[in-house]
């Protein structure tokens, strides 16, 4: 699900270079973690909901014991420089060192970046388009070689290959200055890209950018950069024999089963400050069905769910009613917004008092239901999720109860000149349970004030490549409504907004921005792109966002929540803002 | 499989008289074969209890808004404030049944399970029955062909109803129904999608009852009253309409009502995959595979399942029953 996120946000980071001028740290996150309390230390162990949010739940320094995780799915890849996953890149954390990490620490302060292998930060020069790093001394591969420069600067260049490693983010091939005509470590073998990255000696990495861009250390947290050895590289297979540089070596992986972490003593605890390191070994299951996940959890047989997606709805009934359950869970707000694109390419959804009066007739407490009830998200009023700078409710469609008002519907009908209502189509994912039931409370709602909704479900797979995101299909089956969700890559409003608000992206398919074609919100955004005040910039998103809503582009329905269950005997848990999940590097077992 | 006419039981005397029947009935003192096939019938308790549930839900479909305006509720209205809006399960004890919803209400929504379960039956029944119908009269007109011409035209439809028969039909099912649009053939929503449904069900299934009806047009073209007919200067058209069809009745009967039943489960199973009657129509396999989400409230899978299995059940021990009255020697 992130994967495809983050998959077109790296595309428009092109345009996104001009983003110069915000200096490399983001602005803090009001986020949901109110501040870590004092009850953190003495009542810590005492099993409460919420516990972990904000704080650390059950915190201890013990080292020992073997944590068991399960995976609904398989990775993408363990490859660090072919994953994508957000809870991939979580958990690449704890076999491989990148350059920079984000801080293992619960609530907002988990958002605040810090060295990893790298000495400090990185050093921009040059307007932020040259980034140099520091390599700590004393880091070792699992086998006990050093690891130098080079090893990160190749690890890099293999992971420019998408046609060996597709999952990756995109990030570094469109930013760095590529020689022309480079085609990766692999099929341009010796090739020199030193005008992409650069290596004057052994502890120093430079990285060179086409253009200037503020935010590139965020970029460096991610594993691309976690060093690959030349002589150990496999291509494609290297996933099955990851050599280590974390504090955990692999023992035994079976790609499509699982896999067993030990402890690496190639790992020297004095590089490395971010990481406790507790648990002895970790012990990892794949392709497990998630109604089974949940309920060993509860049972305490396996104590985390790494696919980071939450209880599913049929533990539900299960767990909520039963207070000694509801105590192991969390229950975060997600940088994530789950809304219906009013798409204007479709008659008569081209006259925006036809979109006002879904808007209006929109029962949004049907819809919150829809998306999961009080577990599943907070009914929305607009698109910035409310984590991020620049959120606003932007309440411009208020019903009583917030059951949809069909009198104003009705009004804008009549002023669309369709006072009798219309036909057009929903379209949805066929997997998601959640947006089916969205596309039906709207089709229940709508029909109050004669607009007929046809569903239509298609493949998730190809959601955006073939269907919803692809303008000559919307046109051609009029499909006027489009259930959509949308989570941020990092923690800025520009990772959340940009992919899904600025028309020029808008391609032939595969888009995510599905209605938003307004130029006034492209002009804006160019403004933010070149505007050095992070709290004009967030203004301004507020004014983007109260631009969309007021046309009835977007219609919001939720800022999204997932309900997490802490496994039994687990210490030191708490989700950490970055991570939107737990935090799996700060993870202790009871011994 | 020889002729039903040629029953032990009512002796020799039967056969000429039936045969007779079917061209003048008053003439003819005593019992008919369908006098006799009834009174069969009636006698099989089993077949009887399974033709009551049938008519019972027969009457349900036709007079499912009668019913749900007495005691139900409109299946497709929301009642979300009968589900808790945390475990978005129904509130109060088993599934939320009560007075005023019978089965409870669904999870998330609150629609009526009742009123669904009703309104259901329309579908199933009018997919099954009509997708019977169009089975038979398919299978019925190439099998009578097939076994009364023989030859090349019998080769022919014989390699057709090969093909048809090795089709992977669930498959094809699957594809077809993917692929139309929402609108085709002049007809759009629902309606479409029930007419491709009983089209897919109808027109694959028609071979099995077509092999049937081609053996037994073979033994009965060989029979004496065809030759008899045949030697007075009756046409084919004339054979066929009067001396095979009014003896292929009951082997139609049987096997129409045995095929009911199974295009029942098999419209419950495209409804099950998605590719049936589009959300949020209520038909019984759509309730199912929602239901198969919530495993941990059951009441929400029991009665659309509940629903399945006594439909099914009934037409098979009717259908069961109706053999054993029309063709005793395949009597126990």
């Amino acid at each position: 699900m992130r994967r495809k996120v983050l998959t077109t946000a790296a595309a428009g980071l092109t345009l996104a270079m001009a983003l110069a001028a915000c200096a490399g740290t983001p602005t803090q996150t009001p986020g949901q973690g109110q501040s870590a309390a004092a009850s953190s230390g003495a009542s810590g162990a005492a099993e409460a909901a919420d516990a972990a949010i904000g704080k650390i739940f059950n915190p201890s320094t013990k080292k020992g014991g073997t944590l068991k995780m399960a995976n609904t799915a398989d990775w993408d890849s363990l490859d660090p420089g072919n994953t994508y996953y957000g809870y991939s890149l979580n958990f690449a954390r704890l076999y491989g060192r990148a350059l920079l990490m984000f801080k293992s620490a619960p609530g907002p302060d988990g958002n605040t970046l810090v060295p990893d292998m790298a000495e400090s930060l990185g050093k921009s020069s040059d307007d932020a388009k040259t980034w140099t790093y520091k390599i700590r001394s004393g880091v070792k591969f699992e086998d006990g070689t050093p690891v130098t420069s080079k090893d990160i600067a190749y690890s890099v260049a293999r992971q420019f290959d998408k046609e060996i490693h597709p999952n990756g983010p995109t990030y570094l091939n469109a930013l760095l200055d590529w020689p022309k005509g480079y085609k990766g470590a692999y099929k341009s073998k010796d090739a020199d890209f030193s005008s992409a990255v650069e290596t004057p000696d052994d502890q120093t990495i430079v990285f060179h950018l086409k253009e200037p861009f503020g935010l590139f250390d965020f970029i460096m947290q991610m594993p691309m950069t976690m060093p690959v050895p030349k002589d150990k590289d496999t291509g494609t297979k290297y996933q099955e024999h990851v050599v280590s540089t974390g504090p955990y070596k692999f023992e035994k992986n079976e790609i499509g089963k699982g896999f067993t972490l030990v402890r690496n003593d190639q790992w020297d605890p004095a590089t490395d400050p971010n990481r406790p390191a507790l648990p002895d070994r970790i012990e990892v299951q794949t392709g497990v069905n998630a109604d089974d996940l949940d309920n060993r959890l509860i049972s305490g047989d396996v104590q985390i769910a790494v696919d980071g997606l939450g209880i599913g709805n049929a533990a539900l009934p299960k767990v909520l009613p039963d207070p000694a359950l509801k105590a192991r869970t969390d229950n975060p707000i997600q940088q994530r917004t789950w809304y219906t694109s009013i798409i204007p390419d479709v008659a008569p959804l081209d006259n925006v008092d036809c979109r006002r009066a879904i808007a209006f007739a929109a029962d949004r407490s049907s819809l919150f239901r829809a998306y999961g009830g009080e577990t599943g998200g907070i009914s929305a009023t607009a698109m910035i999720p409310k984590t991020l700078p620049g959120h606003k409710e932007i309440d411009l469609y208020k019903s009583p109860d917030d059951k949809g008002d069909v009198e104003k519907a009705k009004a804008a009908l009549a002023k669309c000149g369709q006072p009798n209502g219309f036909e057009t189509n929903i379209s949805y994912r066929t997997e998601r349970t959640k947006e089916k039931a969205a596309a039906e409370s709207l089709q229940q709602s709508l029909a109050k004030v004669g607009i007929k909704l046809t569903l239509k479900p298609y493949p998730q797979d190809d959601y955006f490549a073939l269907y919803a995101g692809k303008p000559s299909y919307v046109k051609e089956n009029k499909i006027g409504l489009a259930i959509n969700g949308w989570g941020s890559d990092y923690p800025d409003t520009y990772g959340f907004m940009q992919a899904i608000m600025d028309s020029r992206d808008v391609r032939e398919a595969g888009n995510y921005n599905l209605s938003v074609k307004i130029p006034e919100v492209d002009k804006l955004i160019d403004q933010i792109k070149a505007e050095p005040d992070a709290a004009k910039r967030a203004e301004m998103w507020s004014q983007i966002d109260q631009m969309v809503i007021d046309q009835a582009v977007v219609m919001p329905s939720v800022y999204g929540k997932a309900l997490y269950m802490r496994g039994k005997n687990l210490t030191n848990v708490f989700i950490s803002d970055s991570q939107q999940m737990y935090d799996y590097v700060g993870l202790g077992v009871q011994q | 499989m020889t002729a039903p006419l040629d029953v032990p039981e009512s002796a020799s005397s039967a056969v000429p008289e039936a045969v007779v029947a079917g061209a003048d009935v008053k003439a003819i003192e005593g019992r008919s074969l369908g006098q006799i096939a009834w009174r069969r019938l009636k006698r099989d308790r089993v077949a009887m209890a399974g033709a009551i549930v049938i008519i019972f839900l027969m009457l349900v479909a036709v007079f499912a808004p009668l019913i749900v305006g007495l005691l139900g509720h409109d299946p497709l209205q929301y009642h979300e404030d009968l589900v808790d809006s945390g475990t978005l399960a129904p509130k109060g004890q088993l599934g939320g049944m009560s007075w005023d919803f019978l089965f409870g209400v669904e999870p998330v929504n609150g629609r009526d399970i009742f009123s669904r379960v009703v309104y259901g039956a329309r579908i199933s029944l009018l997919i099954a029955f009509l997708a019977t119908l169009l089975s038979v009269v398919i299978g019925t007109t190439l099998g009578v062909i097939a076994g009364f011409f023989g030859g090349w035209i019998d080769t022919l439809i014989g390699r057709a109803m090969d093909v048809f028969l090795a089709f992977p039909l669930l498959v094809f099912a699957l594809a077809l129904a993917g692929v139309v649009p929402d609108q085709a053939f002049g007809l759009s929503g629902d309606t479409l999608r029930v007419t491709l449904l009983i089209f897919i069900i109808g027109f694959f299934n028609w071979p099995y009852l077509g092999r049937i009806i081609r053996g037994q047009t073979l033994s009965l073209r060989e029979r004496e009253f065809v030759d008899a007919a045949k030697s007075l200067g009756a046409r084919g058209p004339y054979i066929i309409f009067r001396e095979l069809l009014p003896n292929l009745i009951a082997p139609i009967l049987i096997y129409a009502t045995l095929l009911i039943p199974s295009n029942i489960l098999f419209e419950a199973a495209l409804s099950f995959l998605g590719v049936g009657v589009r959300p949020p129509t209520p038909t019984w396999g759509g309730m199912l595979s929602e239901a198969a989400r919530f495993y941990t409230i059951p009441h929400f899978m029991i009665f659309p399942g509940l629903a399945i299995f006594i439909t099914v059940l009934a037409f098979n021990l009717f259908g069961d029953g109706l053999r054993d009255a029309l063709d005793p020697r395949g009597n126990r």
